[in-house]
C-alpha cells in the first residue's frame, strides 16, 4: 500500500510540479506598495517565513490537495469511525497500532546508539504484546514505563544529515526530503519484517490498512486552512521543520 | 492601624466586587498570558457539540490566494426546547468557535440558552466572505456587517418559534462591535435584544492599536531584533505544539504556548504584542489583496493560489495596526468622508462616537478590568462614567485574564437570566 502511494506521489509531483509559484503582474511592472522590503527591513534582519523550499511549487499544489482529500475523504471518514466505535474500542486501536510501531522504535534507536531507550522499549513491547493482549491494552505506561516514539527520518538526522528541501507529502502532509525518504524506509522495513503475517494471510490488510489510516488521522487535530493566516503555508512550514528538528535533537 | 485599614479595604472591595472576587494574578501582563489557574476555572463540560455551517458565498470578487476563506463560517447550538439565544462575537482575529469564545458558548449553552458563535470582522475569514468594504476597523460598517450576517445566521437555523428573544455578548474588539450592532438594533430593530454584554473592550480602537504597537518596543535589543524575537516564539509554539492540539495563529496560540513558562515582564509584553502581530499581518494583507489598495502588495500584482507569500508575510509582521490606519485605512476612507480629518476618523471608531446611546441603553452592559492591558491611562474611567451601575470594574485580569475564572463566568452568565 505505501508503495502505491509513494508511486502516486512520484506522479502527482511531476504532473504538478512545474505549477508557478510567482505572481501575476498587470501591465509593465509591478506597482510601489506603501511598504516594501527595501526600504522596511535591513539586510541582515532574519526572516523566520523563508526557508529552503526549491519544491514551492509542488508543496503547495501538494497542500491544497490534502485539503480536499482531508475535508471530502478523510474527515467524513473519521467522523464515521468515531460515530460508529465507542471510544474504548478506539483506544483499543490506538494501543495496537502504538505498540507495533515499538518494533520500529526499538530499531531505529539501535540505530541511533541510544541502548537505555532501546532496552526501555523492548520492555514495553514484551509487556503490551503479551499481558496487554497484542498491545490492545497499554499496560507498560500504567507501569510507569516511558514512551518513545522513533522514526528513520529522526535517525538520519542524528547521524548529521540536515532535513534537505521542505517537502509537502500526499495525505501523509508536511515533511522534508529526509523524513519523506525515513518514512518510505520504515515501510519498507516493515514490510520485509511483516510482525502481522500478512504473507501468510493477505486479507489481514483490508483490516489494518483502514484501521491505520483512521487512527492515523483521529490523533491529529491539525485541520488545514483552519489557522486563519494567508501565510498558514509559510508558518506551518517553518513550524513542521522546527518540530522535526526539536524531535531530533530529544 | 495598617490592620484597620486592610480590613476597611478587604471589606470595601467585597461590597464591590462580592466576597467571591478573588483573581490570584496581579500582574496584568501575565494575567493576559497565562488566564485563569486550571484549578480555579469555571466548571465547563468537556466537549462543546456545536453545529459548524457556513453562510453561501457573496457576489463581490474574492482574491484567489485566500479561495479557502470564500464563505463565512459560524457555529451554533439549540437548547431541546424554547429558550433565549445569545450571539457572542469574538474579539480580535478570533474564530467563532476557538479561543475565548469556546468556553463562553459552552457556559451560556448550559445555562440554557441557544447559542451562535460569530467570528470577528477582523479574521481573515470574514474580510474576504463578508466584509462589504473589505477593509476591517471601521465600526459601523463591521457593526453592518455583523447585523446581515446575524440575520443570514437566524434565517439558516430557523427554528425561530423556538428562540423566545435575542441577546448578544461580546469580549475584546467583539464587545466594541457588539456596542455598535446594539445601537444599529436599537433603530431597526431585527433582534430587539434583550441583554447586550460587553466584556473588555477597547474605548477607541486607535488608542489601543497604538498601545498593542508600542509592546513591541518591548522586544530584547530593540525593533531590530524582531524577526529573532519571532523566531523565538516560533521556537516555543513549536515546543508547545503536540498532535492533539489545533493550530490557529491566533493571540490564544501564542499565549497558550507561554502559558506554562512565561517569560520576564518586559518580555511578556513584547508577547502580547508579537501575539496580536500575528493577528494583524493576516487581516491586513487579507485587506490589501481584497482591495488592492498597495499596502505592501503591488496593487497591480494578482496573486494565484500557488504564490509563494514568504516575501509578504515577512513585510506584514513588521507593519503594525497604526501603520494600517495610516497609511491605509485613512487613505482608503478619506473620499468618502470629505468632512473628516485623519484626527477626527479616529474619533468615529471609538465608544464615543455612540456614548450617547451607551448612556441610555439598559439593555447594555459592561464587565471590565481596571488594570486591562489596552486601555490607556484614565479610559477605565470611560465605563462606570457612561454606564453607570451597569458597568462592572473588576480589580485585576488584565486583558480577558479573568473571563474563565469561576466567579466571573458565573456574572457573565447570571447577567442574561
Amino acid at each position: 500500500m505505501n508503495r502505491y502511494l509513494i508511486g502516486f506521489a512520484f506522479i502527482l509531483g511531476i504532473g504538478l510540479g512545474g505549477c508557478s509559484t510567482a505572481p501575476i503582474v498587470k501591465g509593465d511592472a509591478p506597482e510601489e506598495p506603501a511598504f516594501t522590503s527595501e526600504r522596511l527591513l535591513v539586510e541582515d534582519v532574519e526572516r523566520p517565513f523563508i526557508v529552503n523550499d526549491p519544491l514551492e511549487g509542488f508543496n503547495r499544489t501538494m497542500y491544497r490537495f490534502n485539503y480536499h482529500a482531508d475535508r471530502w475523504v478523510l474527515m467524513p471518514a473519521v467522523r464515521t469511525y468515531r460515530f460508529l466505535l465507542p471510544q474504548p474500542v478506539r483506544t483499543g486501536v490506538r494501543n495496537f497500532f502504538n505498540n507495533l510501531f515499538g518494533i520500529r522504535t526499538l530499531a531505529n534507536q539501535l540505530l541511533q546508539g541510544r541502548p537505555v531507550r532501546a532496552f526501555q522499549t523492548t520492555g514495553r513491547l514484551a509487556v503490551n504484546t503479551t499481558l496487554g493482549i497484542a498491545g490492545l491494552f497499554d499496560v507498560a505506561t500504567h507501569a510507569g514505563m516511558p514512551y518513545h516514539r522513533e522514526d528513520f527520518g529522526q535517525t538520519l538526522g542524528v547521524w548529521g544529515f540536515g532535513p534537505g528541501a521542505y517537502l509537502v507529502l500526499p495525505l501523509f502532509g508536511p515533511s522534508s526530503i529526509r523524513d519523506g525518504f525515513g518514512l518510505a524506509v520504515d515501510s519498507a522495513f516493515q514490510s520485509w519484517l511483516d510482525p502481522l503475517n500478512f504473507d501468510d494471510h493477505p486479507d489481514r490488510q483490508y483490516v489494518y490498512y483502514p484501521l491505520m489510516i483512521l487512527d492515523t488521522r483521529d490523533k491529529v487535530a491539525f485541520q488545514y486552512f483552519r489557522t486563519g493566516s494567508p501565510f498558514e503555508y509559510e508558518l506551518v512550514r517553518k513550524l513542521i521543520l522546527t518540530v522535526r528538528e526539536i524531535e531530533v535533537a530529544k | 492601624m495598617r490592620l484597620l485599614f486592610t480590613v476597611l479595604l478587604l471589606a470595601a472591595s467585597s461590597a464591590l466586587w462580592g466576597a467571591d472576587y478573588q483573581f490570584p494574578i496581579n500582574d496584568p501582563f501575565l494575567a493576559t498570558v497565562v488566564g485563569t489557574p486550571e484549578p480555579l476555572r469555571a466548571q465547563l463540560p468537556e466537549k462543546a457539540k456545536l453545529k459548524i455551517r457556513r453562510l453561501p458565498r457573496a457576489d463581490w470578487d474574492m482574491p484567489e490566494a485566500m479561495w479557502f476563506s470564500e464563505r463565512l463560517e459560524y457555529s451554533y447550538r439549540l437548547q431541546r426546547g424554547s429558550a433565549p439565544l445569545i450571539f457572542l462575537v469574538a474579539g480580535t482575529g478570533g474564530f467563532h468557535n476557538t479561543g475565548k469564545n469556546l468556553p463562553l458558548l459552552k457556559a451560556f449553552y448550559q445555562a440554557g440558552f441557544h447559542v451562535v458563535g460569530i467570528t470577528s470582522p477582523t479574521h481573515t475569514q470574514f474580510v474576504v466572505s463578508a466584509s462589504t468594504t473589505g477593509v476591517p476597523g471601521h465600526l459601523s460598517k463591521d457593526a453592518e456587517d455583523l447585523y446581515r450576517v446575524m440575520q443570514q445566521i437566524t434565517d439558516a437555523i430557523g427554528n425561530k418559534d423556538r428562540i423566545t428573544g435575542y441577546n448578544m455578548a461580546g469580549y475584546s474588539l467583539g464587545a466594541t462591535n457588539a456596542a455598535f450592532v446594539a445601537e444599529l438594533d436599537s433603530r431597526q430593530k431585527v433582534f430587539d435584544f434583550d441583554r447586550v454584554l460587553m466584556i473588555n473592550p477597547p474605548v477607541s480602537l486607535y488608542t489601543s492599536i497604538s498601545k498593542l504597537d508600542r509592546l513591541l518596543q518591548n522586544i530584547p535589543g530593540g525593533m531590530d531584533n524582531f524577526g529573532r524575537f519571532f523566531a523565538e516564539v516560533v521556537q516555543a509554539i513549536t515546543g508547545a505544539y503536540k498532535q492533539s492540539s489545533t493550530v490557529e495563529f491566533s493571540p490564544d496560540l501564542v499565549f497558550e504556548a507561554f502559558k506554562d513558562n512565561p517569560p520576564t515582564r518586559e518580555e511578556l509584553g513584547a508577547l502580547i504584542g508579537i501575539a496580536f502581530r500575528l493577528a494583524s499581518s493576516g487581516l491586513i494583507f487579507t485587506a490589501d489583496l481584497r482591495t488592492d489598495f498597495g499596502f505592501i502588495k503591488p496593487s497591480n500584482v494578482q496573486l494565484t493560489r500557488n504564490s509563494s507569500l514568504g516575501e509578504f508575510g515577512t513585510l506584514a509582521v513588521r507593519v503594525g495596526f497604526t501603520d494600517y490606519y495610516h497609511e491605509f485605512f485613512w487613505p482608503f476612507y478619506e473620499p468618502q468622508y470629505p468632512d473628516e480629518s485623519r484626527d477626527s476618523f479616529v474619533q468615529l471608531h471609538s465608544l464615543y462616537a455612540i456614548e450617547d446611546y451607551l448612556a441610555d441603553a439598559d439593555n447594555v452592559a459592561v464587565f471590565h478590568n481596571r488594570d486591562d492591558v489596552i486601555l490607556s491611562r484614565g479610559e477605565i474611567d470611560f465605563f462606570p462614567e457612561v454606564f453607570g451601575d451597569r458597568a462592572t470594574i473588576f480589580p485585576n485580569g488584565g486583558h480577558l485574564g479573568n473571563v474563565e475564572y469561576a466567579p466571573v463566568m458565573a456574572r457573565i452568565v447570571g447577567y442574561f437570566k
